[in-house]
């Protein structure tokens, strides 16, 4: 498997109020790298407002990074130029005089990425244009990418790519009103699908969906990425989800990575105690495990993203907390093979 | 007075609406003694709300109550006034929103709207009140009590503003709160902290709750009778157990087979509910589930099930239950024969 994402350092601020010096931002990423293999399922969990959605939107450079390089496949498609290249052990690559090397500044022009990289948004009631039918929805994509010679193609395309997600002829010419909730998850993939994407970025595709209906889109996904080679991004809070997805989970915290693992180990061997937390946190279906499972109950909410805590963000909620976590930010480091996480007090915490 | 807190008997509700008359309840029975905690599961759609406020008379027009009768706490609540209603409300039961960021008064502070509840249901003068008010901010578990009071709600944070709202619905101590999606809009680990606190009150203050929600997780951890709830029916009742281990219904079934389980060793393939929910203006005759289940009979295609009682609680609205139930009593099945009618539903 080779890599087809790269995402190095890849910071996001979004300015929050304040003039001059006293201009605030909101570091809504702060640092983040990972990369993503080709076919396989990354799912990135965490509450809200922890970044995971900028992360995939910075990462399709829906929003401008503010810093970071990201790599597709072989091809520098944003780099803002203070990162410098590391080797695969993650030190710095230096020239013969001893410099940091670091990345050019560039910037590409996205059209031809976007006919590789997509995008499925969380709500289907919104992401929709009310005005447009679903046909025309699925085909602009099409057009704009002009993957159609002529307009016969261009229908049978579309016809295609709804009976592809499990829709019909017919609703090529309705409205997107006319469609339940998961109807229209399903047209939103569709649209993604239409420019014969490698890469897809899933922002909580499931989570407007009723429960009954979450599960035919879930095997949807698997279906696509089996016959079509997809790769995902699969963004979600729900965590059961994630894991049943995912090839990779990596867990998100106040802007930072604080684990990423294989999602077997992640779940049951997870080393980070807000990762912990957070799967002692979801309610198991299960009556009888559910009475005798022991919940690690956070105290207090998460921290504003305006002023995070100093050191580890994660230390104001944090039952291993010392004074070291609040002076020093900890390395996000490897554990084990491919298990990586960000704590001053893995030994303490196992 | 009966035994029974709440006692719903076949209610049946609908909204007339412009597009024609939506029947959001088909005859639902609902009991809750003193106490319990009930949860009602179902998709968007399937009454689940509106089986609760109409307890609290809170199902206005176009919403109209065509039947059945609803008792609560030795109320009638059929024939009381608005002005009686009031009185009960907020005093006797309360209820829980699903999203606390639209269910506060932006532009009173959260002490003013905690007072507002104690002052109107009680005697307690100004000052009793607002000593009431910190009491019960300490109680759900909120520092610094003096100081939130004069905070308004966009102060606070969402975890924050949902134990203000539970501080609110319990100032009268309620016999009957009902908590509609109550963790909905938060996260996880918020959600995990107000399921304790919830649980934690009720063995503390004694009040049934009634608990609605979609997520099995949250009901399977806190409730002690569960209704599943699907296209206005309730489709099987039973206590936590009977509906986890021993399910009969076949949207019951369907529910706990599509949800990914956490503690999962190895990746199953998930088992969907195929099909997509009821149109609930034009609803099909019969079961309403008929057209989605796998099992389905040319009997369920024409006629509502009857309903099949396993025990004293445990009981389920399917044809195919009572067919099994009839044939394990040794009487006729039902005229209509058992043979899969899929193909003639499908081509409806």
């Amino acid at each position: 498997m080779s890599e087809l994402v790269k995402v190095e350092h890849l910071k996001q601020y979004f300015p929050a109020g304040g003039f001059g010096s006293k201009k605030k931002y909101v570091k809504a990423v702060d640092d983040v790298s990972f990369s993503i293999q080709k076919g396989e399922t990354l799912g990135l969990v965490g509450e809200s407002g922890c970044g995971k959605t900028t992360t995939g939107r910075s990462l399709l450079r829906l929003y401008e990074p503010t810093a970071g390089r990201i790599t597709y496949e072989d091809r520098v498609i944003f780099d803002s130029g203070d990162v410098p290249y590391t080797d695969e052990s993650g030190n710095s690559e230096k020239d013969q005089n001893g410099n940091i090397k670091y990345g050019k500044k560039t910037a590409v022009n996205m059209l031809p990425y976007r006919r590789k990289m997509q995008i499925v948004f969380q709500d289907p009631y919104a992401s929709l244009d009310p005005r447009m039918t679903v046909g025309d929805i699925v085909g602009e994509a099409i057009d704009i990418h002009k993957l159609a010679p002529s307009k016969k193609e261009r229908y049978q395309r579309i016809i295609e790519l709804l009976e592809c997600v499990g829709l019909n002829s017919e609703h090529a010419n309705r409205y997107p009103h006319e469609f339940s909730g998961g109807q229209r998850q399903r047209v939103g993939i569709a649209r993604a699908l239409a420019v014969d994407p490698q890469f897809i970025v899933c922002d909580e595709p499931i989570s407007a969906l009723d429960v009954s209906i979450q599960a035919q889109v879930v095997n949807m996904f698997e279906d696509l990425q089996e016959s079509m080679g997809l790769t995902y991004l699969f963004i979600a809070h729900d965590l059961s989800v994630v894991k049943h997805i995912s090839n990779r989970i990596g867990v998100m915290y106040l802007g930072k990575l604080v684990e990423l693992a294989d999602s077997y180990e992640l779940c049951f061997h997870s080393v980070h105690p807000y990762t912990r937390s957070l799967i002692s946190a979801i309610p198991i279906a299960d009556p009888v495990t559910a009475r005798n499972s022991k919940r690690i109950v956070l105290e207090g909410d998460v921290p504003s993203p305006l002023n995070p805590p100093s050191g580890c963000r994660f230390r104001t909620r944090c039952p291993y907390a010392t004074e070291q976590c609040a002076a020093e930010e900890p390395v996000f480091r490897e554990v084990s093979k491919g298990h990586f996480a960000a704590c001053h007090h893995l030994d303490k915490v196992n | 007075m009966s035994e029974y807190l709440v006692n719903i008997e076949d209610e049946r509700l609908s909204f007339f609406t412009p597009a024609g008359e939506v029947k959001a309840l088909n005859g639902v029975t609902i009991r809750v003694k003193e106490g319990e905690v009930l949860g009602i599961v179902g998709e968007s759609g399937s009454g689940k709300s509106v089986t609760a406020y109409s307890l609290m008379g809170l199902t206005a027009y176009p919403g109209k109550l065509i039947g059945g009768q609803l008792y609560f706490n030795g109320h009638h609540i059929n024939d009381m006034t608005e002005k009686q209603m009031r009185k009960m409300r907020g005093n006797e039961v309360s209820i829980i929103f699903q999203d606390p960021m639209t269910s506060l008064n932006p532009v009173y502070t959260i002490g003013n709207q905690i007072r507002e509840v104690i002052l109107l249901h009680t005697d307690k003068t100004k000052k009793e009140a607002q000593e009431r008010a910190i009491e019960l901010l300490k109680l759900v578990g909120i520092n610094e009590p003096e100081k939130r009071l004069k905070q308004y709600p966009h102060e606070l944070s969402g975890g924050m503003r949902q134990r203000v709202m539970i501080a609110i619905a319990l100032a009268c101590e309620p016999k009957l709160l009902i908590a509609d999606e109550p963790t909905t809009a938060l996260d996880v680990t918020i959600q995990a902290q107000i399921l304790e606190l919830m649980i934690e009150l009720k063995e503390k203050l004694g009040m049934a709750i009634i608990m609605i929600t979609h997520d099995l997780g949250i009901v399977a951890s806190t409730c002690e009778r569960i209704a599943v709830m699907y296209a206005g029916n309730i489709v099987e009742y039973g206590t936590t157990e009977d509906i986890f281990y021993n399910p009969k219904h076949e949207y019951t079934k369907g529910l706990i087979r599509s949800i990914p389980r956490m503690d999962a060793k190895e990746h199953t393939r998930l088992i969907p509910i195929e099909g997509t929910p009821v149109d609930m203006l034009n609803p099909p005759k019969g079961c309403k589930f008929a057209s989605r289940c796998e099992k389905c009979m040319k009997i369920c295609l024409t006629e509502m099930p009857p309903v099949t009682q396993f025990d004293e609680i445990h009981y389920t609205q399917c044809w195919l239950n009572q067919k099994e139930e009839m044939e394990k009593n040794g009487q006729a099945a039902p005229a209509a024969d058992s043979e899969e009618a899929k193909g003639g539903a499908a081509n409806e």
